[in-house]
């Protein structure tokens, strides 16, 4: 219960400040990607912003051995870098360019615009689940 | 506002972003996990069977539009322009949530979460998608597509 809870504070803020920021607007982030139209550099001080708690938040981490509410630290490798994060990454670049939204912005759209942005989620899960279920080498 | 980016919003973008991260801090001092929005949405949709427990990654999911919507309530209404067609909408949100789970991260888990812990995996990762997004919309703008 507790854990439901901090999850569900965590993606208030988060979405919270996806709509303060700008960030849930599909034309300003691809207003952002257009070096060469009308440039908004607006993303880069939402970046900016998000990592100043979250410096603070890997030093108190290292002086923990637990979080606060769960047993374990339940955290990704940092150190492998290979063809799947490459090719993954440019991917998600394009599909981010194309349609100016990126996974976040998108789900905190069902609040503000839902009808203009259930295409891009429905076809989001649809790609989750072609990554889950049709098996793709990348060697 | 800075005079040359006219449309730019860097203090709101600012203080989003804090809430953002602050976020992000909640997750990972509260339950030891990545505030990762592509991973958590897998994972709360059944698409991705291992990851954070599924209550946790359903609660954080639905809490993305919650706040986007009590924000919307409290400065009136939150201004977004989506593209005229519908395939723009189709074929990136394709990319996206393939490109997502083949990469392991988006601009939540790789930019923000890992590029604070200084992980080299995701700074080559948002590296890529960051130069991917601008090669795609220099390209869609040189095809006249913008």
């Amino acid at each position: 219960m507790t854990r439901t809870l901090i999850a569900l504070v965590s993606g208030l803020f988060f979405g919270a400040g996806l709509a303060y920021s700008g960030m849930s607007d599909p034309a300003r982030v691809q207003a952002f990607l257009d070096l060469f139209g009308n440039w908004d550099p607006t993303l880069a001080f939402v970046m900016g912003g998000a990592i100043v708690p979250m410096a603070f938040a890997w030093m108190i981490k290292s002086r923990l051995s637990s979080p606060l509410a769960a047993p374990t630290f339940d955290l990704p490798g940092t150190a492998k870098l290979d063809r799947p994060l490459a090719i993954g990454a440019i991917l998600f670049g394009m599909g981010w360019g194309i349609a100016g939204l990126c996974p976040g912005p998108a789900l905190a759209d069902l609040a503000i615009a839902p009808l203009a942005v259930l295409p891009f989620v429905a076809a989001m899960f649809a790609g989750m689940a072609a990554h889950r279920f049709i098996p793709v080498s990348t060697k | 506002m800075i005079s040359a980016f006219p449309n730019a919003m860097p203090i709101e973008g600012f203080i989003g972003g804090l809430l953002i991260g602050l976020a992000a801090a909640i997750m990972l001092l509260g339950l030891g996990r990545i505030a990762g929005v592509s991973g958590l949405a897998a994972r709360a949709t059944g698409i991705a069977d291992t990851g954070a427990p599924r209550n946790v990654a359903i609660a954080f999911v639905l809490g993305l539009p919650l706040g986007a919507f009590l924000i919307a309530r409290v400065i009136g209404a939150v201004e977004v322009s989506f593209p005229a067609l519908i395939w723009p909408l189709i074929l990136g949100g394709l990319l996206v949530g393939y490109g997502t789970r083949l990469g392991s991260g988006c601009t939540s888990g790789h930019g923000v979460c890992g590029l604070s812990r200084l992980s080299p995996r995701s700074m080559v990762a948002t590296a890529m998608f960051m130069a991917s997004g601008f090669l795609t919309v220099g390209l869609l703008r040189a095809g006249g597509w913008l």
